[in-house]
């Protein structure tokens, strides 16, 4: 279980990038895709520049490209979804589709296409550089509320045991000859959902109760706390890529 | 397909809206963390966080409707609200949402306020007044239950992707003109499916649930519920 879906992400490596401490990364990665959002949709070059910095980043994190394109490649749906919203939302299509794409809806579909794909890939890299466990250690170092933390914690925990359950639980349903793409298969579908949530809450319970029993507060003990905190040095490191990003977006904004 | 709908990516809205619904979301979420406090005891602490997982695999497992054409998934919101509460529920749903934007890239994570408006604070905000009262005014039996969940579903889905219409209106990046009212209708022709069909899953949860152990249902509080057909059974984990 430990080694399930929420850590398929990870790539595990030892790169300058894994060792940052988490808070560190998640903040940089934050202001990094408000730098990109913020950034005119006009100026073309400026979305090169912030392709390259996320390619520097992942070359040093020793991320392949071609793991990141994978990944990548899962969220174009995404993507096309949003390229097609200016169409599906109109009224008279051929003709106002022939005008728009002229100039805003190309504009439009630009944005969303090169904004999109930039967080998706600061986001994998984040993920691919970060375990689960550190994310929610970085978002505790940020002053996150306990109970945002603690709820995030037994997600993630009992996440591995929903996934891999429910797996079971389709193969089964094929195997005896459901075929799971109607609505009227709904049903057999959400019948088995209640009894997994059942079964996966009793298990759950049981931990949580043992785990209160040796003297679980709410906070997972961490003996990394003081250890592995972010310093100046960290910060400053760090601090390169989303500066560099903002620098991107001014400039862009005051050239045009 | 609907995911893609819900889970507004970057570049979608734009920058001031997107900024605005950031500062709503945070404050309504700083008032559910000082009201869930309260609420939060050893009982609902690992129901917490098993709906926040449930939600986040459930809308992963996309259920698809025409064939795969239009998926949709759960969005959470009533389920939430049933199990653990309103502002216990719209926390779950807003970590889901967080962990899916900064792990999976799901969402753009500049878009999360408008995503956590949309799917966390307006899906719980409007399922719980409806179950409070609904459950007041049907039986107190299994179907009535199950009504319950269907109704404040439906509605919540449809109010959700609404406030991304609105949002849409207030800052698309690309001037849909009239077409706005068509974006309107597809969304709504779309939840009303999605509804349907988050519904009967929040039906058929919160029911098995309830009938195993109405203790964990945070909206059945002081209520029983009639159960004539099923025996009583001695609930899992003893008498509480």
């Amino acid at each position: 279980m430990g080694a399930g879906h929420a850590h398929v992400l990870y790539r595990d490596r030892s790169s300058p990038v894994h060792r940052l401490p988490p808070e560190v990364k998640i903040t940089a990665m934050v202001v990094f895709t408000v730098a990109v959002v913020a950034t005119p949709r006009e100026a073309f070059w400026a979305f090169g520049g912030h392709a390259i910095l996320i390619t520097l980043v992942a070359a040093l994190a020793r991320i392949g490209p071609g793991w990141l394109a994978t990944r990548a490649l899962i969220e174009v749906p995404f993507v096309v979804f949003a390229f097609a919203l200016p169409f599906l939302g109109s009224g008279d299509r051929v003709h106002w589709l022939g005008l728009e794409l002229s100039v805003d809806g190309l504009y439009g579909g630009w944005n969303i296409l090169a904004k999109g794909t930039l967080g998706v890939l600061a986001s994998l890299v984040l993920a691919g550089t970060t375990t689960p466990r550190d994310l929610l250690l970085g978002l505790d170092r940020l002053r996150c509320p306990q109970i945002v933390t603690q709820i995030a914690t037994f997600m993630l925990r009992y996440l591995d045991v929903l996934v891999g359950e429910a797996r079971r639980m389709r193969i089964a349903r094929v195997s005896r000859g459901d075929d799971p793409r109607f609505l009227w298969q709904l049903r057999g579908f959400a019948a088995g959902i209640g009894a997994l949530f059942l079964r996966a809450f009793e298990r759950g319970e049981r931990v949580y109760l043992a785990m209160v029993a040796r003297g679980y507060q709410g906070r997972m003990p961490d003996v990394r706390r003081g250890a592995g905190a972010a310093g100046l040095r960290h910060w400053l490191a760090a601090a390169t890529v989303p500066l560099a990003a903002t620098g991107v977006a001014t400039a862009a904004a005051v050239l045009g | 397909m609907d995911t893609l709908a819900m889970h507004i990516s970057n570049g979608i809205i734009n920058g001031p809206v997107a900024a605005v619904f950031a500062a709503f979301a945070l404050a309504v979420l700083a008032l559910c963390v000082v009201r869930g406090r309260q609420d939060l005891d050893e009982r609902l602490a690992p129901m917490a966080g098993l709906v926040a997982a449930f939600i986040f695999a459930v809308q992963m497992l996309n259920f698809p409707i025409f064939t795969g054409a239009v998926s949709g998934h759960l969005l959470g919101g009533a389920l939430a609200t049933m199990l653990v509460g309103p502002w216990v529920g719209t926390l779950c749903v807003a970590v889901v949402l967080i962990v899916q934007a900064l792990v999976f890239g799901d969402g753009g994570v500049a878009m999360l306020g408008l995503n956590i408006t949309n799917m966390a604070v307006i899906g719980t905000a409007v399922a719980y007044p409806l179950v409070a009262l609904l459950l007041r005014l049907l039986p107190r039996t299994v179907s009535g239950l199950a009504a319950t969940a269907v109704v404040a579903s439906v509605v919540s889905v449809l109010a959700a992707a609404m406030g991304f219409v609105v949002q849409y209106w207030l800052g698309g990046t690309t001037d849909l003109g009239s077409g706005l009212v068509g974006l309107a209708g597809t969304m709504a022709g779309v939840h009303l499916l999605i509804g349907v069909g988050e519904g009967l899953i929040t039906a058929t949860t919160v029911v098995t649930v309830a009938k195993v152990r109405p203790d964990l249902v945070y909206a059945l509080r002081g209520r029983r519920i009639v159960t004539p057909d099923t025996p009583q059974v001695p609930a899992a984990g003893g008498a509480r």
